[in-house]
């Protein structure tokens, strides 16, 4: 018997959608002939594995929503530690191990160079590329456009960007429609445009920006827009560790591109304590686009790249997404962004985790 | 209601994966499990993390149709929680102090962790399968076992031009599945 139409008999007997005449006749062939009767056996176990792997998930997904309304409401709490019991915390820990003695000396030099390095002044900024791309209008980018127009005539959400000047990268931070960019991306734009990976264009607006850390946050304006409820990764809010494997992506061409690397310094240039050193092949167009870590949460965003140095490229410190929040909510903001803090990317192999978040990383584009 | 009706009537809401049901177990338990892992050498992400795990083993007892809760949910969570986290606590070689104290509030839950275990990895299994048999396959899949969608509509947003296309293929796909599943499942 072909597999295939075993398969879809065992399907429809498990679910019970076989009359009684083609019940007793699947059983009789079941009874006479031993590697049917292995097939189907087999197949009732994958279906139930198949079944209850469903259910789990669907029931993590639940918990996941279960945990960000506590969160919000303060019954679970985030990260940080309360002061009694960091120091609690830390006592335990030093009574065990006089080697935190030299972390919290660590901590203490952190903390003091990144002081220093906040009210010294940006000096030697020339070395610096900035990594948006300009475009050019005879470019290939805007034939493909033209192109895509014709394909997809019958669908209103593509849009035509208005010939762009500029390309950059951003990414989700949250699913109503706010995207993380770089400040001196939209500092170039007067309107701007997103597209994912889809080739869906949606029109955009800033809503931050801030040129210190370089950070901009800007609001899908078109109401073609769905908002996506589960983004895979979280925004980190604490600092990623030397050494760390890290990976990112964006468009330094029309179509995403994915690079890895890992973390080289805990400070950007010249001792920029708002940003990391990473070690990654990045070309104009990187510029937004998020770095993360192997448990898929995103701890940086690509700034710039040092142009006279090879492989030296600073990403803005994720924490600086949190900080811009923070401040505009004190300034009376409403907009009520609210950043993903869990992973869903964790334990997952890099080709998945790629493909579970490339449709949440956005092309830029304006002029 | 009596405690016993209500707990009753808690797992068979969790069974069926009712979000209230879930937020109600949680408003009443994981204050007492936060508090207990940042007591003990751990922070809140682990708590979260702990907790999360703890929902699932109660889950998978509570689907399995044959749980029989012989003393109150709370307890049990706890139990499950302060096994796993002393596990943890043993991986990461940090020892927990004060952890052995009490031991009288708690119940056996050894067995259910052992299940657990099994059924976590058969889950990283499917995972790991589901992940290898690429596209289309592993986007069709998903869409009719793990979302539910009918093969109408899987056939219009994959572009099949019937829905029996759709379904010749799905079982092409389920095919290729059952042997990367199995070809793990023996060696794992």
């Amino acid at each position: 018997m072909d597999e295939i139409l075993l398969i879809e008999a065992v399907e429809r007997y498990l679910k019970g959608e076989m009359t009684q005449q083609e019940k007793t006749f699947f059983e009789e062939i079941r009874k006479n002939d031993p590697s049917v009767d292995q097939i189907v056996v087999e197949h009732t176990y994958l279906y139930n594995e198949l079944d209850k792997h469903a259910n789990v998930k669907a029931f993590k997904h639940s918990l996941y929503e279960v945990e960000q309304k506590l969160t919000l409401e303060g019954i679970i709490k985030k990260e940080q530690l309360t002061g009694k019991a960091k120091v609690v915390f830390l006592w335990n820990k030093y009574k065990r191990n006089i080697a935190v003695a030299a972390s919290i000396a660590g901590i203490v030099s952190l903390v003091t160079a990144a002081a220093i390095s906040t009210y010294s002044t940006n000096v030697g900024k020339n070395d610096i590329t900035q990594l948006y791309a300009k475009i050019n209008n005879t470019n290939i980018k805007l034939d493909q456009l033209e192109g895509k127009v014709k394909a997809n005539a019958n669908q209103p959400i593509h849009k035509i960007a208005p010939n762009p000047d500029f390309r950059a990268t951003g990414f989700l931070i949250d699913g109503k429609g706010f995207i993380a960019t770089n400040a001196h991306v939209v500092n170039r734009m007067k309107t701007i445009y997103v597209e994912n990976s889809k080739g869906e264009y949606f029109a955009a607006t800033t809503v931050f920006s801030d040129d210190n850390t370089d950070l901009a946050i800007l609001k899908i304006s078109d109401t073609a827009f769905k908002t996506i409820y589960n983004l895979p990764y979280s925004i980190n809010k604490g600092t990623a560790d030397l050494g760390e494997q890290i990976f990112t992506m964006g468009y330094p061409r029309n179509e995403i591109v994915y690079g890895e690397g890992y973390l080289s310094a805990k400070s950007g240039n010249e001792g920029d304590s708002t940003a990391y050193q990473v070690s990654v092949s990045v070309n104009p167009g990187n510029s937004g686009g998020p770095v993360l870590n192997k448990n898929g949460e995103i701890i940086g965003i690509i700034t710039s790249k040092n142009s006279t140095a090879d492989g030296v490229v600073y990403a803005a410190k994720s924490k600086n997404i949190y900080k811009l929040l923070e401040a505009a909510k004190k300034s009376g903001d409403t907009t009520n962004i609210k950043l993903p803090t869990n992973t869903s990317l964790k334990g997952l192999d890099r080709v998945q985790q790629v493909k579970k978040m490339e449709e949440f990383v956005f092309m830029v584009v304006g002029n | 209601m009596s405690n016993f009706e209500q707990e009753k009537h808690l797992l068979e809401g969790l069974a069926l994966n009712d979000a209230k049901v879930i937020e109600g177990i949680y408003r009443d338990n994981y204050p007492m499990i936060q508090a207990f892992i940042l007591n003990n050498n751990g922070n809140s992400d682990e708590a979260r993390d702990i907790f999360q795990e703890a929902m699932i083993i109660v889950y998978e007892k509570a689907s399995s149709g044959t749980f029989e809760l012989n003393c109150l949910l709370k307890t049990f969570i706890y139990s499950v929680c302060r096994r796993l986290w002393l596990k943890r606590l043993q991986q990461l070689h940090k020892y927990g102090n004060n952890l052995l104290e009490n031991v009288e509030d708690t119940v056996a839950v050894e067995e259910d962790l052992e299940l657990h275990e099994k059924h976590d990895g058969d889950f990283v299994i499917m995972e790991n399968a589901m992940s290898k048999i690429g596209e289309p396959c592993k986007s069709l899949l998903d869409a009719y076992y793990i979302q539910k969608k009918n093969m109408q509509e899987i056939a219009s947003d994959f572009g099949y031009t019937n829905a029996d296309n759709a379904k010749t293929q799905k079982y092409k796909c389920l095919v290729r599945l059952k042997k990367l599943f199995f070809a793990q499942y023996k060696n794992g």
